[in-house]
């Protein structure tokens, strides 16, 4: 019973960083079609960004992380703008080339980061805190993983209060209904865009911050690694379903997660779970191409 | 990258301009040919004898690659497919190859017919699933397809693959002409042969009936299925061609290298492909053919170079960038979609209308249809 409570919490911990960087996928490709193959950097530049302001703060613990959390967002939300502005815009519509120079960019940056601060992962200054265990119906949970969890159910409660409660968020959902018709109304869907492109940099560089936590060191492939699954979360979810993306978030945590642990103790074969969700997919498609939230096909 | 490519236009198609087009190829292929009798240096270019095993294996490299990028040139250049998978393909030919010699000691014979067998199968069936989805889905559900096969070759299994040592080549399963430094230039004539076959194969593709379907699907997917023509089955078709001289493509560098390594398994490798592809000019054939082999000879030359004492002697800021050979490759590639988005076979092709001004401009470069 405690194995399965444990699986149940750090399987909805790593649906919770999918959800991270889901989301801001899911929305920037719902708003203008454009796929971000560069969205795994932002991850990696929230978990070197908070580790580099970490280990020079002179702060104690809850508060040095909780300062280099706020900082990594900040970096995550300029770079991402600074893509957007300098590399999307101009390329407007042209969708392949906007694929083709995010590619490039994916390449060149986790190149220049395993450059600068070498190939292997480095140790992350983690508070005690997210150390420690949490006692919960006699299993021993990881507090990184309640943490990511709690995080991302905040950012899921602002994402949506965004999207609901504000002209920008009602800009969002119309824009991603019918982006000509928002247009038409004289409306600029493009600072909308570039906003939702931040918010999308903030949601990716928090996962990388919490990532590193959870995985207890920062890696410079880690980006992409994660974004695969990530690419995978928001097709199964159907692509630009801000909804589809959490619930395919959940789904693929919690199925990875499961069977990579009873693979592994009954078959000794942990990569079971990685490719079950693979495997996920493939039936998803064949069964509802268009995602499980999904309306038509992208 | 320019999707109105020459080969649409009356006066020329695929190949080049008609009986000029095909006596360059064979020019070339000849002199290429001809390298392991060329008994001098091109200093800066190649470290000593272009006939020398080094200087051999690198082009062999080179020649392997352009193969491969034409093969993934004829899904993404001609029918554009946008896949992010490629590298599976390529790496079923290394692996199961590898496999079947090392691990289970088949003779070579039947282990290359196993391995054929399986470049046909297996873009076939993942074919047929990830073509339910089209543009930017296709293009996430083939790279998490090639995800899978990587995971699976870092696991592991029953000790199959190696994991992260990767597979030496049981050479005993090989025949003696193609083992060995001195053999070198067998392997490079072998390499060489697979690069001419990939290309006639691709120029007659292209030029086939179904290579004009997709050709019109790349234009524009609704207006074939107007005309009472299945789009999937075209693109099934492409995809499992693609795949297969892929596969045929590891088959050769697994000789050419003596072994596998997972790295060739990863994303990395299918994204690689695609810079080789635009950096040629995509939709052409011999474009991307050059763009394979430069993209891998800038690869190991830059490696080379990172490791050199100009690097070191650098101060640390401008060292760490350029001791990097992807953070080149991909400032280049960024600046090469938005400045030459044909490639170079743009370039030339801007070149050949600058010389004959009298020749109408075809319209500027329109974005491939992969996104509706």
């Amino acid at each position: 019973m405690s194995t399965i409570i444990l699986l149940l919490v750090t399987g909805l911990g790593l649906g919770a960083l999918y959800f991270l960087i889901a989301s801001g996928l899911s929305l920037t490709y719902g708003l203008m079609r454009v796929l971000n193959f560069a969205h795994g950097i932002f991850l990696t530049v929230g978990g070197y960004a908070s580790w580099w302001i970490a280990v020079r703060l002179p702060l104690e613990d809850p508060w040095r992380f909780l300062v280099a959390l706020v900082g990594c967002m900040l970096v995550g939300a300029i770079v991402a703008a600074a893509v957007e502005v300098s590399l999307i815009r101009p390329l407007y519509r042209r969708h392949i080339e906007q694929v083709l120079v995010t590619v490039g960019l994916a390449l060149a940056f986790t190149a220049l980061v395993q450059g600068i601060f070498g190939a292997d992962p480095i140790s992350y200054p983690a508070p005690r805190w997210t150390q420690g265990v949490t006692q919960l119906a006699g299993a021993n949970i990881p507090n990184s993983r309640l943490l990511a969890i709690a995080v991302a159910a905040a950012v899921f409660l602002l994402l949506s209060a965004f999207l609901r409660f504000t002209r920008w968020g009602l800009i969002v959902r119309a824009g991603v209904e019918n982006r000509a018709m928002v247009t038409a109304l004289g409306i600029d869907v493009q600072r909308a865009f570039t906003l939702v492109f931040a918010l999308g940099g903030v949601a990716a560089a928090l996962a990388g911050a919490l990532g590193a936590l959870y995985f207890g060191n920062i890696d410079p492939q880690r980006g992409t690694a994660t974004l695969i699954f990530a690419f995978i979360v928001i097709v199964i979810g159907g692509l630009g379903s801000f909804t589809g993306s959490v619930l395919a978030a959940v789904v693929v945590g919690l199925l990875q997660q499961f069977i990579n642990y009873y693979a592994s103790v009954y078959w000794g074969f942990s990569a079971a779970g990685d490719l079950s969700v693979v495997l996920l997919l493939a039936v998803v498609l064949l069964w509802r191409p268009q995602g499980l939230l999904g309306r038509s096909v992208g | 990258m320019s999707k109105q490519s020459d080969s649409l236009s009356p006066q020329g198609r695929g190949l080049g301009r008609g009986a000029w087009g095909t006596a360059t190829a064979v020019v070339v292929f000849a002199l290429l040919a001809a390298v392991p009798f060329a008994d001098f240096e091109i200093p800066g270019l190649f470290n000593g004898l272009l006939s020398q095993p080094g200087a051999l294996q690198l082009l062999a490299l080179c020649a392997v690659f352009a193969g491969v990028a034409l093969s993934y040139n004829l899904l993404f250049g001609y029918t554009g497919l946008l896949s992010f998978g490629h590298a599976l393909y390529f790496s079923v030919g290394i692996y199961v190859t590898d496999i079947l010699l090392t691990r289970y000691h088949w003779a070579l014979v039947p282990a290359l017919a196993t391995t054929f067998a399986a470049g046909i199968a297996l873009p076939l069936v993942l074919g047929a699933i990830s073509l339910r989805v089209g543009g930017i889905a296709f293009a996430m559900v083939t790279l998490a397809f090639a995800q899978a096969g990587s995971i699976l070759v870092y696991a592991n299994p029953a000790r199959l693959t190696g994991g992260e040592e990767g597979l030496g080549l049981d050479v005993t399963r090989i025949p003696d002409f193609l083992i060995g430094v001195i053999n070198t230039k067998n392997l490079y004539w072998i390499a060489l042969g697979y690069l001419v076959f990939t290309f006639v194969v691709c120029w007659w593709a292209v030029n086939s009936r179904p290579g004009k379907v997709w050709q019109a699907i790349r234009e524009n997917e609704r207006r074939v299925e107007v005309m009472g023509l299945n789009p999937y089955v075209f693109k099934l078709l492409t995809f499992t061609l693609s795949g297969f001289l892929a596969t045929l493509g590891g088959i050769v560098y697994l000789l050419l290298l003596g072994g596998a390594t997972p790295g060739v398994t990863t994303a990395s490798l299918s994204l690689s492909l695609l810079l080789m592809v635009v950096l040629g000019g995509a939709g052409s054939l011999w474009g991307p053919a050059l763009g394979g082999a430069l993209y891998e000879y800038l690869d190991f030359r830059l490696l080379k170079l990172s490791s050199s004492s100009e690097i070191h002697a650098l101060p640390g800021w401008l060292r760490a960038p350029l001791a990097e050979p992807l953070f080149i490759l991909g400032v280049l590639f960024i600046l090469l979609v938005f400045f030459f988005p044909g490639g170079i076979a743009g370039i030339a092709g801007r070149l050949r209308r600058a010389a004959r001004p009298h020749r109408p401009l075809p319209g500027v470069e329109a974005p491939a249809k992969v996104a509706p």
